[in-house]
């Protein structure tokens, strides 16, 4: 085998002279063809994004001129529920009793709602464990142990604030972004 | 007996095609009456645009002008169903500019509480859904003609970009020996010549422009034209801008290729060549 | 493979030899379309078109995958679903056109492809299997690019869907059955549009078999060449790495620059207006024609206007459709000339270049309206091609008197290169025969 192939110098091992000039030649060659792979890597990768009409359906506005105190809605945010609950004082109270350092995530009622709207506690309606929706916001469902929340699929408990109080949830649920735009009105998102 | 069989059947299935193929092409053909229409159909006429060429954009004080004439001729009876209002932002309007545009185009909705049919001002998320609730509503309100979606018109008809704008600047009285039908009117650039369509701009001044362009009915028709050369392709020029930066880089990846292939069959190819027979 | 002087993969580091004794995958490689596989020396540009044909597969299904991820298959989002690809997904308007610009240009790369096959014989024996094998590719391919334009369901998706399916109404007795089978219904409508995006699915993958089966059946003999004389020895071949890859590359850089030219300047030049109008069953455009890489069969669907030998010109049509294509695949038994390159047969050449231009006017036929005087030219443009095949290369093949052959692909060679037949076959007679 290979007699003739022995005069043929393969592409690495050449001969004085050429052999800086040919070098860079391949390297650039195939630093261009990596380069250009990846350039066109990046939309295959970018399309699976969030598409444009998804994006602005971002954010949304809510009317809470009907939640009575002790009452709550259901709405739907990016897919996604969000719950939005009228505090009555007595809830209030219940959640501003308990001793912030005995939480798992440490959070007080205030932090969790909008200063002045201390009745109104908007949060996610996604259970922080594996993302179940908490029962609690309907009408006539158990609010769990705490009166707030309880999430049917591994039993989170959740207080007035929304925050976890037993089970497996690592987190409280989460706060939304969102803004008064009247005292009975709120932008989400 | 195979043998032969196998022998002859190429040329006896080919004979039979060539026959039959043959036998129609001599066959006298019946005299045609040629459609009237074809000798009155004309050519878009040539007009250019911003958008044009390797290197076009978009005007956006243009595409806002464009705009005003669609919503306020064009939209009277033709939607815009692939165009939301929150893509108005590409043309320079402001988050603000583009709600109150849409507020003013009720969707149609349920009522919450009754579940009954209702409407609700337009969000940015809307679309152009135009004024008609569905093609039957259309057509009982133009006499059954159907007024087409105006989003891809521009790549819907041959040379789109300026048959929009010929169509709209080409209505004409009839020659002499032509009937238009009652209801009709004679456009030499529309493929059936007679169009349902009045002609939407008729006079200067029609649309107010607020950036002191001089609102003639053939910088309307081009104004609209640009629009709607948008509507039909949004991203236009990031195709542009991709476009050149893809081909320079290809062309300088080929020709580094082209160096690499000439180095690695130096040897074998370039140097037989020059002559040297021996290492062949 | 075949090859005795084939280099031989060796494995060099420990995790290399592991891989070796267990899944012999770089090996597999490395004999396929690396150093271990001996290719002719002499192979020209249209040599390239092989490599470029996987690479536009390969393009086709990423992009394809892609778009399956934002199309919706039914009557009333196709479309829609469409034009959200092009307005809202991120780079959306990219992978569409590049996946429509990208059909085009995978028939024009096959198309040359198969011409290259035919000019220099590479059906001919050893090759048969691998020519069948590429005749189904562009079988496949059909069908694949078919259902894939249905899908956009604009009104020439439909009314492509409606002719083309119609066809098999033409068979005698189960035809309408089969038409109305393949429809799911008696027009074409939502059950159509959504097995056609299955279909549109499957097939690439099956053409990605069927390429795979193409490749190992080409590893066999090896690859023809220019002048169509076999491999003698070592002198006559280089390793496909680094000498074909690097031309490859080369190929791939022209291939892609054109590509980029296309999809981003001028991505609805190979389409039809008519499309960007949604489906409307109650009304057909005025000129229905599918894409151009249907022209010249649709030429010849359109080209039997009359009855005869009592079967009607429908099925006349539709069988000289589906003719046209298969007797491609008995080209091996057609033409039994020994000598496979047309370089050397005058004759057979003369005819090849008719051919070219034969299916070039059946093409243009098949983009124009059915009226004279382009009817009248494809019925006898369609006439040559069934007697190009049919009657003409049997005939030649045994008359034909072919020019003396090189005695070998490295005389050809240097004869090319400017050196006396003597001098070529002196060299090459100096080189050492490989002790088999």
């Amino acid at each position: 085998m290979a007699t003739d192939q022995a005069h043929v110098p393969a592409a690495g091992e050449l001969t004085e002279s050429g052999e800086r000039r040919r070098d860079f030649i391949y390297i650039a060659t195939g630093a261009f063809a990596a380069v250009g792979a990846a350039t066109v890597a990046w939309p295959l990768i970018n399309q699976m994004n969030p598409s444009a009409d998804v994006l602005a359906l971002a954010s949304i506005d809510v009317d809470l001129a009907a939640i009575k105190p002790g009452q709550a809605i259901k709405i739907s945010w990016r897919g996604m529920p969000v719950f939005a609950r009228n505090l009555t004082q007595a809830e209030q109270d219940a959640a501003n009793k308990v001793p912030v350092s005995s939480l798992r995530d440490p959070q007080t009622l205030a932090e969790r709602t909008k200063e002045g709207h201390t009745n109104w506690l908007i949060t996610m309606g996604v259970c922080t464990h594996l993302g179940c929706v908490p029962l609690g916001a309907g009408e006539g469902e158990t609010k769990g142990d705490f009166g707030g929340y309880f999430c049917p699929c591994h039993g989170s408990q959740y207080d007035t604030a929304a925050r976890i109080r037993s089970g497996p949830a690592p987190t409280n649920l989460v706060v939304p972004e969102y803004a008064f735009k009247s005292p009975t009105s709120v932008t989400i998102g | 007996m195979g043998r032969l069989i196998a022998f002859l059947a190429p040329f006896a299935i080919g004979g039979v095609f060539v026959l039959a193929l043959l036998v129609g092409a001599f066959m006298p053909r019946d005299a045609v009456t040629p459609d009237p229409t074809i000798a009155l159909h004309k050519e878009a006429k040539e007009v250019s645009f911003k958008s044009d060429g390797v290197f076009g954009t978009f005007d956006k004080a243009q595409l806002q002008r464009g705009f005003k004439v669609y919503q306020e001729v064009c939209a009277a009876c033709h939607s815009l169903h692939q165009v939301a209002f929150r893509d108005l932002a590409a043309l320079g309007f402001t988050p603000a500019e583009i709600k109150a545009i849409a507020k003013k185009n009720d969707q149609p909705t349920i009522d919450e509480k009754t579940g009954d049919a209702a409407t609700r001002p337009g969000l940015p998320s809307d679309k152009f859904y135009g004024p008609y609730a569905n093609e039957v509503a259309a057509r009982a309100a133009n006499n059954n003609a159907l007024p087409p979606d105006l989003s891809l018109m521009t790549k819907a008809r041959e040379h789109g970009n300026r048959y929009v704008y010929s169509l709209l600047t080409g209505y004409a009285n009839a020659p002499a020996g032509w009937a238009v039908p009652q209801g009709l009117h004679y456009n030499p650039y529309f493929k059936s010549i007679n169009i349902a369509m009045p002609a939407p701009l008729t006079s200067e001044g029609q649309v107010e422009y607020t950036d002191g362009t001089k609102p003639t009915v053939d910088q309307m028709a081009k104004d609209v034209s640009a629009f709607l050369i948008w509507t039909a392709e949004p991203k236009l020029v990031e195709r542009h801008r991709t476009g050149f930066g893809a081909v320079i880089f290809l062309l300088i990846m080929t020709g580094l290729g082209y160096l690499s292939y000439r180095r690695v069959w130096a040897e074998i190819k370039y140097k037989t060549k020059k002559g040297e027979v021996a290492s062949a | 493979m075949s090859f005795p002087w084939a280099k031989h993969y060796e494995p060099t580091t420990d995790v290399g030899k592991w891989i070796d004794s267990r899944l012999p995958l770089p090996r597999l490689i490395y004999d396929s379309v690396g150093a271990g596989y001996p290719v002719p020396k002499n192979l020209n540009y249209f040599y390239n078109f092989g490599v470029l044909a996987g690479v536009a597969l390969v393009v086709q299904i990423i992009t394809g995958i892609i778009l399956a991820m934002h199309y919706a298959p039914n009557t009333g989002l196709a479309f829609n679903s469409v034009e959200h690809i092009m307005r809202d997904v991120n780079s959306g308007w990219m992978l569409r056109y590049m996946h429509a610009v990208g059909a085009s240009f995978f028939f024009i790369v096959v198309y040359l492809h198969i011409f290259r096959g035919l000019y220099y014989g590479s059906y001919k024996p050893p090759r048969e299997v691998l020519w069948l094998l590429g005749m189904v590719i562009y079988l496949l391919m059909m069908a694949t690019g078919f259902m894939g334009y249905v899908l956009v369901w604009g009104q020439m998706s439909f009314w492509g869907a409606a002719v083309i399916t119609n066809l098999f109404s033409a068979i005698p007795i189960v035809g309408d059955a089969i038409h109305t089978w393949l429809l799911g219904g008696f027009s074409p409508d939502n059950p159509t549009l959504n097995r056609f995006f299955s279909l549109h699915y499957l097939l690439p993958f099956v053409i990605f078999g069927v390429v795979i089966l193409h490749v190992w059946a080409l590893h066999i003999p090896g690859s023809n060449n220019p002048t169509g004389v076999g491999i003698k020895g070592p002198q006559d071949t280089v390793p496909f790495h680094p000498y074909y890859t690097a031309k490859d590359f080369f190929g791939l850089g022209v291939y892609f620059t054109l590509f980029a030219i296309v999809v981003f300047y001028l991505p609805n030049s190979l389409g039809e207006p008519d499309n960007y109008i949604p489906a409307n069953p109650l009304s057909t455009p005025a000129h229905i024609v599918p894409e151009w890489y249907y022209w010249p069969f649709y030429a010849i669907l359109r080209a039997f206007t009359v009855n005869f030998l009592w079967v009607p010109a429908k099925l006349w049509g539709v069988l000289a459709m589906f003719s046209a294509i298969l007797l491609l695949f008995f080209l091996p038994w057609l033409d039994k000339s020994p000598v496979r390159s047309n370089t050397y047969r005058p004759l057979s050449k003369l005819f090849f270049w008719i051919l070219v231009v034969d299916c070039l006017i059946l093409g243009l036929c098949g983009a124009k309206p059915a009226a004279e005087p382009w009817l009248r030219i494809s019925q006898f443009a369609a006439a040559y091609y069934f007697a190009h095949f049919l009657i003409i290369l049997p005939i030649i093949s045994r008359i034909e008197r072919p020019l003396p052959l090189p005695k070998s692909i490295s005389e050809a060679v240097l004869t090319n290169a400017g050196h006396s037949v003597e001098a070529a076959r002196a060299a090459v007679a100096a080189v050492p025969q490989p002790a088999a």
